[in-house]
């Protein structure tokens, strides 16, 4: 890739950006639409400063139920996809469960969850997790499975234990399988993250910023609503740039989706 | 043949089943049917003494792949003997003497370098490092690749790559080498100077070497020995030995005994019907 479209990779989403606010300014400040309606630009900007005390301590609250959602998700979904591809008769017993934890929604199963556990935190992550951990599972089971076949025959042929097979073919074929399951985790995370505290409502020290979101939709405290959700957006993109950071410096070296293009 | 590769190991705990005397591979009405129902080999039989380098010439999907990987080891014959070194232990048991197989395709690990790749076999027998890394560079500098070791695959061209995959293949010493059409996928240049590296390295280790291949001149090129192998299903048509005193190189390829012998074994080609056989 050369400099011109590398620079054009930051600068043109940018610049888009800079045009839509823009625009939503003018037509808010032109129709004299009121706040309590759509907020403009600046007036959500005003509240994120005014309320940030408030609005960064419910973000960190997200934000650690989301990552510890994520961590527990990659933990066990790795572990089960290990379990996976010891035998296919595992698999098949157990995989359609792992569907079923998937297709089932998050906002269906959470009641129940936050009635089982105690402690609020807890049954938050645990829904996180939830939603998180299925790409976890079934790319990483693929990515174990996805073995080159003349490289397995190879590893035969030198009588290869299985702990080295696992360790120097099946887990490194799997990181680009891994690291596309783990993207997709990053943001459901977040996602589970903010409908599990829709569902528990819990508001006082450990509020989150859907609870924010709730009360300011409550209060008809829109530029807040705004800025909450500004918050969500950008944790979210933040954590996906950093999972897609950790897959270039993964795979960087080899594989064709991050290696770079020879010109 | 006095390579005994396995008698390096540590305290030599292994030894080597079979004897030396024996031949390197017996196969006695050796057959593959697949599950499916497919006969891809018919009773097949095929006996490889040391220092040979056999030829099995034969249309794509004739059964030659499956007919090396049963000599590998890798797929157990449906019907059958096969023997190694006169014992029935194959040689990816342990206790058994490695064998080199060099693939259709280099099948390198990309994630690693052409020394870590080549290195590989000693490693999965946790050799030591300073004695692996000593083998290592001597193979690689065999094929020329002493200066890519810390290259990845992806960094090389296709030559080189086959080289590295060949340079794997040779670096536990193997007394039997196996290739599967390595230069099917090369320009005939690099394939022709392939050709003439693997003869020098054939008569350098001195090893056994059985190699597949559906070019006729590649194989008269090369071997002491040519076998047909006819398709579906697969079974040996017939045998051409060549030589081995004959002259090497280009002085080889432009006598009449080599234009001759393409000629019979076209003949004989021609005769089982092969070369009318359509592409899988």
């Amino acid at each position: 890739m050369n400099a011109e479209s590398r620079a054009a990779r930051y600068t043109a989403p940018a610049a888009v950006a800079v045009l839509l606010v823009a625009c939503w300014q003018w037509i808010v400040v032109a129709n004299d639409v009121p706040p309590w309606l759509v907020p403009s630009p600046l007036a959500v900007a005003r509240t994120l400063v005014a309320d940030r005390v408030l609005l960064v301590d419910s973000l960190g609250v997200t934000l650690g139920i989301a990552l510890a959602a994520l961590a527990i998700a990659v933990v066990l979904g790795v572990t089960i996809a290990l379990v996976f591809v010891q035998s296919r008769t595992i698999e098949v017993s157990l995989f359609p469960y792992a569907v079923l934890l998937q297709v089932t929604p998050i906002v269906a199963i959470a009641p129940l969850i936050i009635i089982w556990v105690k402690d609020t935190r807890i049954a938050l992550v645990a829904c996180a997790t939830v939603v998180a951990i299925f790409p976890i599972i079934s790319n990483t089971t693929i990515g174990l499975r996805s073995v080159d076949a003349g490289l397995a025959d190879l590893f035969a042929l030198n009588r290869a234990t299985r702990w080295q097979l696992l360790t120097r073919l099946r887990i490194p074929s799997a990181l680009p399988y891994f690291f596309g399951g783990l993207r997709i985790a990053s943001g459901l995370s977040l996602i589970g993250a903010v409908v599990a505290e829709f569902v528990a409502g819990t508001g006082g020290a450990g509020a989150g910023l859907a609870y924010q979101i709730l009360l300011a939709g409550i209060q008809l405290n829109v530029p807040r609503l705004f800025a909450a959700l500004a918050l969500i957006a950008l944790a979210g993109v933040v954590m996906f740039a950093a999972t897609v950071g950790l897959s270039r410096l993964a795979l960087a070296r080899w594989h064709e989706s991050e290696a770079p293009r020879r010109d | 043949m006095d390579a005994r590769p396995d008698a390096r190991r540590q305290g030599a705990a292994l030894t080597d089943a079979g004897d030396d005397a024996a031949p390197v591979v017996e196969a006695r009405g050796v057959a593959k049917t697949f599950r499916d129902g497919t006969a891809a080999l018919a009773p097949v039989d095929l006996v490889v003494r040391p220092g040979e380098f056999v030829t099995l010439l034969g249309p794509s999907g004739c059964g030659k792949t499956t007919l090396l990987n049963m000599i590998a080891g890798l797929v157990a014959p449906s019907a059958g003997l096969m023997r190694w070194w006169g014992t029935a232990v194959a040689p990816t048991q342990v206790g058994q003497r490695r064998v080199g197989y060099v693939f259709q395709s280099p099948t390198l690990m990309p994630w690693t370098s052409v020394e870590r790749n080549v290195r590989l076999p000693l490693d999965l027998e946790h050799r030591s490092s300073r004695e692996a890394a000593r083998a290592t560079a001597d193979v690689l500098a065999l094929v020329g690749l002493d200066r890519f070791a810390r290259h990845l695959p992806r960094e090389l061209s296709g030559g080189m790559q086959m080289r590295a995959s060949i340079a794997r293949a040779l670096v536990t010493e193997p007394p039997l080498l196996l290739m599967d059409e390595p230069f099917g996928a090369l320009d005939e240049f690099t394939r022709q100077r392939l050709d003439d590296e693997l003869l020098a390295l054939w008569r350098l280790k001195a090893t056994t070497i059985v190699f597949v291949t559906h070019s006729i001149a590649e194989a008269v090129y090369l071997s002491t020995r040519i076998v047909v192998v006819g398709a579906r299903p697969g079974r040996i048509v017939d045998e051409f030995g060549i030589d081995p005193e004959r002259p090497r190189g280009s002085d080889w390829r432009a006598s009449p005994a080599f234009g001759e012998l393409s000629r019979r074994i076209t003949a004989s080609v021609d005769a089982a019907g092969l070369a009318t056989l359509d592409e899988r």
